[in-house]
């Protein structure tokens, strides 16, 4: 049983009032600033909402449809109303889908999260994995390989690999379906879990090839340091070896920097997952951000942005949590 | 590098270890447990019950038949509760109950058990690295500087523990600065300097001015503690990149001659100890 003091209960109190204050300045920032960025950006939100129609509105049509938005009001002002829309829930209306920006984004994460946590747990687990085997192997050709193949992915744009990936499996081999998240032209009612699961693959596998080169990497240099540890030398001198060693000295001591460096990489899977959807033609966030971008959807844009902003949040938050509940360090460092 | 080691620990003996500081005292226990990184290199023999210790016998015995007392606390795994680490190295019998006593004599309270090593006072921590040693049922037990730090009655406990140990049948090897309360409980001395062994005397040697002492260097380090001349030997042990090619200690020893310069001195016996010197008498 762990005895934990309430001194914990207080100081994890004021952790989290701290990052309450935290992501409620950041939001406020970002919603200005990328406000202001697309106010001031060539996107013309009228065309947006007309899109191919543009030929048979009139000038008066654009007018009453810009005053119907409210797109006459000043800058500011237009900001405060969207604010203030804001605070109360309303993430205003999607132009390109045509429905509310926050049934869209739902809807979306869904199908993102499905992939972005499929790639997460397999980049964790092969990262993980790859980063003790080279550190137990250290400088044989094993760990040459995995240290070479890290750094030649840290510099593979996830596109590309993407591409590879599809063109190998997918056209070549035929193995994988091209694209989407489901068959083309089946009901969404017939659409099987194995199905799902087969359009699911090809992404996922792409994100966590690349995905695994952070994790790699940090954990073979934390397991080299562990190893040379004195701790180590004295767990050698007691007569541990070899697996039980690694059980019992490696596996805790790096353990949970592998952990909390996962959750803070939210922010890279996040933007991985924008480009491999876009070549997957996965409808899931990703796709939506560079069509809300592409076709200037305001509305969903500045959605996206504050959506992508909390999760990233979330992720660092998640981080810095385990370290501060799961370390003894930090946990009962307070008893004494 | 480790040169020149010529010790044997034998059954029933404690043997201290003395020496300068950086003079490779603790590099001499990883040795003989054969934990040093693979970029060192060990010359000299070192016995085991008057066998030779090779690399895979090294690694049979470790933890076994010898254990160390490791000479910090960041030895201790800073994840692991302290009880499991004494538990872990029990190697035969009641685990729980063995460290349960080991805290009982040390007297460290039953609730250090759950305590991670960052809890530890310095003296705590000391007592769990002895802990460890003691419950494993080594045949040779390895006390690197195991006392600084501990108050009195604590330190008499240990040592006495040590006495027990040896007499027993086993073989105590301990590592220290304090000469004074290594006398108290050695039977031999072992005298390092910049990386081998100058002299090994029995404790009873160290007397008076040193006059039954062997090597120069014995003889000032004995002479240099507070409690007898307090005269510190001029100059300092050399750099262990920037060994003298003759006795290592010439360029600092009194009796030093040219012949001195010629080689390292061999190790040869003397009034029933050993010694690293060609004047020695
Ligand atoms: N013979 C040697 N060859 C190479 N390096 C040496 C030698 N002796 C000492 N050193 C260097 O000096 C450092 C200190 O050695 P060591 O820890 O064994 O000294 P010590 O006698 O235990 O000192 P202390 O009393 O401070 O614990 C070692 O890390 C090593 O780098
Ligand atoms: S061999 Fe010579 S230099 Fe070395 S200790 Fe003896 S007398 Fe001194
Ligand atoms: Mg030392």
């Amino acid at each position: 049983m762990t005895k934990v003091d309430k001194n914990f209960y207080i100081k994890l109190g004021k952790f989290f009032l701290l990052k309450s204050f935290r992501i409620a300045t950041l939001l406020f920032a970002i919603c200005i600033i990328s406000f202001l960025l697309i106010k001031n950006s060539p996107i013309d939100p009228i065309q947006a909402y007309i899109g191919a129609d543009m030929l048979t509105v009139g000038p008066e049509q654009r007018e009453r449809i810009a005053e119907y938005w409210g797109l006459n009001l000043p800058v500011m002002v237009q900001f405060w109303n969207w604010l203030s829309a804001l605070l109360t829930g309303d993430l205003g209306t999607s132009m390109i889908y045509r429905s509310p920006v926050s049934e869209i984004i739902s809807e979306r994460f869904i199908h993102s999260l499905v992939l972005m946590i499929a790639a997460w747990l397999l980049s964790g687990i092969f990262g993980f994995a790859m980063g003790v085997i080279a550190a137990m192997k250290k400088d044989t050709w094993i760990d040459k390989i995995i240290v070479w193949y890290c750094y030649t992915l840290a510099s593979t744009p996830t596109f590309w690999v993407g591409l590879l990936m599809l063109i190998i499996f997918a056209v070549w081999l035929g193995w994988f379906p091209i694209g989407l998240s489901v068959p083309v032209g089946s009901l969404a009612e017939d659409v099987s879990i194995a199905d799902r699961l087969r359009h699911l693959i090809l992404p996922a596998v792409t994100l966590s090839i690349v995905g695994v080169a952070n994790v790699a990497l940090h954990t073979r240099q934390k397991m080299i340091d562990v190893l040379a540890s004195d701790y180590v030398l004295f767990a050698k001198a007691r007569g541990e070896r070899g697996f039980v060693l690694f059980w019992r000295h490696g596996l805790r001591n790096i353990a949970l920097p592998a952990v909390t460096l996962q959750f803070a990489a939210f922010s890279e899977l996040f933007g991985g997952a924008v480009l491999a959807e876009q070549v997957f033609s996965y409808p899931g966030l990703g796709q939506a951000t560079v069509e809300a971008g592409l076709r200037g959807d305001v509305p969903l844009l500045l959605g996206l942005v504050i959506f992508s902003t909390i999760f990233i949040f979330a992720g660092n938050l998640i981080a810095d949590l385990i370290y501060y509940v799961v370390d003894p360090r930090t946990r009962e460092g307070w008893r004494i | 590098m480790i040169s020149s080691l010529n010790i044997s620990v034998e059954a029933g003996e404690i043997l201290a270890v003395v020496g300068a500081s950086g003079s490779g005292k603790s590099l001499l226990a990883h040795a003989i447990l054969g934990i040093l990184p693979s970029n060192a290199k060990v010359s000299g023999t070192i016995k085991f019950n008057g066998e030779i210790l090779t690399s895979a016998r090294q690694e049979a015995l470790r933890g076994r038949e010898i254990a160390l007392v490791p000479q910090s606390v960041n030895y201790l795994d800073p994840l692991m509760r302290v009880g499991k680490q004494v538990r872990t190295s029990v190697k035969k019998g009641n685990e729980a109950k063995a460290q349960r006593e080991v805290f009982e004599r040390y007297r460290l309270k039953s609730d250090v058990d759950k305590m991670y090593p960052f809890q530890l006072s310095g003296g705590m921590a000391r007592r769990t690295l002895l802990s460890t040693a003691m419950v494993s049922g080594a045949r040779v037990i390895i006390a690197d500087e195991p006392t600084p730090g501990l108050d009195p009655a604590v330190i008499n406990e240990a040592l006495n523990h040590f006495r027990d140990v040896a007499d027993n049948g086993n073989a105590v090897m301990l590592i220290t600065h304090d000469i004074e309360s290594a006398l108290k409980i050695a039977d031999k001395i072992a005298v390092l300097y910049a990386g081998s062994t100058v002299e090994v005397a029995p404790a009873n040697n160290f007397t008076g001015n040193g006059e039954k002492l062997r090597h120069p260097y014995s003889k000032g380090l004995w002479r240099a503690l507070p409690q007898n001349e307090f005269i510190p030997i001029p100059g300092s042990q050399p750099h262990p990149s920037t060994l003298p090619s003759g006795c290592l200690f010439e360029p600092r020893c009194v009796k030093a001659t040219l012949e001195c310069t010629k080689a390292q001195p061999v190790m040869r016996e003397l009034r029933n100890g050993i010694v690293r010197c060609i004047h020695a008498t």
